[in-house]
């Protein structure tokens, strides 16, 4: 199939995806697609309105989704999605913010956004392509790049210690945290879905195959023989401890959803507090 | 542009014994920005104190980011949420600030970054004075773009400037600086807030025409494109990457000849109409000292002494920094003997009017490498020089 076929044959995506902008960039075999059709998928199920619905990027092949979607669409900088996300809602609380980002974007250069927004309960959902590499910029090691792995600025091989994304979200307060491969299509879904309704900060990382980059210079085969590995090594353990969930070279994917809990987010916590404080001279907001 | 009444639960009014900085959240709450976000900086941070303080009772957002980079970030995306926004910072801060200054230029953001300055570089000096980011304003991001920036020199004038640069950012869908500096920022002056009935703002330039025929960066008769916010059910698309007018990624030599020159040009050509320059003895003055902030301040002493002594000192004070007022410098070029540039650092704007005086006539530069303003006598002696 043509690249423009497979997404334009899908017709059920159409709302969903500006299909002007299409062929997208994104290598054949690549698994961001995926993930954008569990996206819309949800969307689809949430029965959300799309017009409240913003989906906020930063830089990398992952951050290039906002530029395809249907949807009050913001690419913005490297590493800044997350608190572009957190003006964005607390300036427009109807708002369901999305934000759909890479590994490198959101735990490199954006890492500290990303333990603030939890930490506050920042009502937003953060979908992480996790593809263990800087892909955008030719496969350069990440703060997920498995120990062992090679990645280009990392010719022989990574030394360094790996976040594990969920243990570390649900450290800095993450309300809702799950993790799944991209082949889990149905489960991707579902999660999105879940987190969608559910307010307050989430992160669902899905974990994805770079055929170009990461699975080339590891030499571990095209998109199918890696979605071979997420099969045959994933093991579904919902409520995981956070603890137990570091991912080896080529070893053992834990996924499933981890944290799934209620906590007033941010601008809940705001109104309440500051009526508690200041009574009725309390301009409540977004209400 | 469209002038609207502002809300008056952001207007203080009233006559207020303040500082600078304390009158810079006063100006933003009274011109209807409801959203700041922040870093906490020296001498700056008073601002944000004041405006955390004020804004539960106004209706707004106060948040404190985990740094300037989530600052200005959180700041573009409540643009697209709908609101005014401002932050206040000095030096090291509005380093930070630069990467996602370029994105507020490139995807057209109207709000207001004050910058009460301080003596660098690096840390430099937290608690005294500097003009020392004068240059970092217009140049601090990578590529080309025009900003604003706007100088005040009393408390008053850093309310009534921040109102003015809410004005100019809706009016031009940019970015724009209230670059003060310490002395000013914790200098505690008069400042009368008027009702709220005789402030007049300039309303974001909302899109009105149908739905799917809107276009983000479509310009419209005046040069600047129409705005929506996200949640009203355009749609709509915007990046940091050259782009079409749907705000669609057109990464070409063709697509940036035009979207460079119209970042530009929105701006330089309405310089007449963006700059406020305060003169005084011009008509027939053979120097002319040139000065702004704090310093503009503390050069009136030097000129009354020169005046004293025979010399025709004529003063222009640049309440707009940038644009820079390069037609009336090259006027005042063609007609007097020499300026004279005070600034708190070592040669910035200076370079900006011998720039624009083209070799008809110099410019003596007054430095101060930061700490604390002019001794009058060094700027008087200058003046002396040039006059000879
Ligand atoms: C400030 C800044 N530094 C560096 C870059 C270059 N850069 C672009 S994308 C990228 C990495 C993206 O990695 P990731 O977020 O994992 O996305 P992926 O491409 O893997 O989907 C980098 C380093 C940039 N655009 N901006
Ligand atoms: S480089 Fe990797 S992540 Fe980027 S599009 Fe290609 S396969 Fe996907
Ligand atoms: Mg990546």
């Amino acid at each position: 199939m043509k690249k423009e076929d497979r997404l334009e044959s899908k017709n059920p995506m159409e709302g969903f995806l500006r299909m002007d902008r299409i062929p997208h960039i994104w290598c054949p075999g690549c698994g961001i697609g995926t993930v954008v059709t569990s996206f819309t998928e949800a969307l689809k199920k949430s029965k959300l309105d799309l017009d409240k619905v913003a989906v906020v990027s930063g830089i990398g092949c992952t951050g290039r989704v906002a530029g395809y979607v249907k949807l009050d669409s913001f690419h913005t900088t490297h590493g800044r999605a997350v608190p572009f996300a957190t003006g964005l809602k607390l300036a427009n609380p109807d708002l369901k913010v999305v934000v759909f980002s890479g590994d490198g974007d959101i735990f490199g250069i954006g890492g500290n956004h990303f333990i603030h927004a939890a930490r506050r309960n920042m009502d937003i959902l953060i979908i992480c392509v996790n593809n263990f590499n800087y892909a955008m910029t030719g496969g350069q090691v990440a703060a997920t790049t498995p120990m062992e792995a090679n990645a280009s600025t990392a010719p022989y091989g990574n030394f360094e210690f790996a976040f594990s994304l969920p243990y570390l979200a649900e450290a800095a307060g993450a309300t809702y945290v799950a993790r799944w491969t991209s082949l889990h299509l149905r489960r991707v879904t579902k999660s999105i879905q879940e987190a969608l309704a559910k307010p307050g900060f989430s992160l669902i990382e899905v974990i994805t195959p770079c055929v170009t980059l990461y699975a080339r210079r590891n030499r571990l085969g095209d998109g199918l023989n890696l979605l071979k590995y997420y099969y045959d090594k994933s093991v579904i353990e919902h409520g995981a401890d956070t603890r137990t969930l570091d991912i080896s070279y080529q070893g053992k994917l834990v996924v499933g959803k981890f944290v799934d809990k209620e906590k007033p987010t941010f601008l809940d916590r705001m109104n309440e507090h500051m009526t508690k404080i200041l009574g009725d001279k309390y301009v409540k907001y977004g209400e | 542009m469209k002038k609207v009444k502002v809300d008056p639960k952001g207007v203080l009014t009233g006559s207020h014994y303040i500082d600078g900085d304390y009158a810079i959240a006063e100006g933003g709450l009274a011109a209807g920005c409801r959203f700041f976000a922040g870093y906490p900086i020296t001498p700056s941070t008073e601002t944000a104190e004041r405006f955390s303080e004020r804004i539960p009772h106004v209706g707004g957002v106060f948040i404190q980011m985990e740094d300037e980079l989530g600052s200005i970030a959180a700041m573009i995306g409540a643009v697209w949420g709908g609101k005014k926004t401002m932050t206040v910072t000095s030096g090291p801060g509005f380093s930070l600030m630069m990467e996602n200054i370029g994105l507020a230029c490139m995807m057209e953001i109207p709000l207001v970054i004050a910058n009460v300055q301080r003596g660098g570089p690096s840390t430099g000096l937290p608690t005294l004075t500097g003009q020392q980011d004068m240059m970092q304003a217009k140049w601090g991001s990578h590529g080309d773009y025009e900003i604003i920036a706007l100088s005040p020199d009393s408390p008053q004038e850093c309310f009534d400037l921040t109102i003015e640069a809410f004005n100019l950012s809706e009016t031009y869908r940019v970015p724009v600086f209230v670059m003060t500096d310490e002395c000013v920022g914790h200098m505690h002056e008069k400042v009368v807030i008027p009702p709220a009935e005789e402030i007049e703002v300039v309303e974001r330039k909302w899109y009105e025409g149908p739905k799917d025929k809107y276009l983000p960066y479509k310009l419209d008769k005046d040069g600047i494109p129409f705005m929506v916010k996200a949640g009203d059910g355009y749609r709509f698309h915007t990046t940091g990457l050259t782009r079409d007018e749907r705000g669609y990624p057109v990464i070409n030599a063709e697509c940036q000849s035009v979207v460079v020159p119209h970042l530009v040009d929105k701006i330089i050509n309405n310089a007449d109409k963006i700059i406020m320059l305060e003169e005084d003895e011009i008509d027939g003055a053979e120097i002319v000292v040139i000065s702004y902030g704090i310093t503009s301040r503390v050069a009136i002493r030097a000129v009354q002494q020169a005046r004293k002594a025979g010399i025709k000192v004529g003063t222009l004070r640049l309440k707009t920094v940038w644009p820079f007022p390069e037609k009336r410098i090259k006027q005042l070029a063609r007609k007097i003997k020499a300026f004279v540039v005070p600034e708190i650092n070592y040669g910035q704007i200076v370079l900006e009017v011998e720039r624009c005086a083209a070799g008809k006539a110099p410019a003596f530069h007054v430095p101060h490498c930061g700490g604390w303003v002019h001794d009058p006598n060094d700027i008087l002696k200058v003046i002396k020089e040039a006059a000879k």
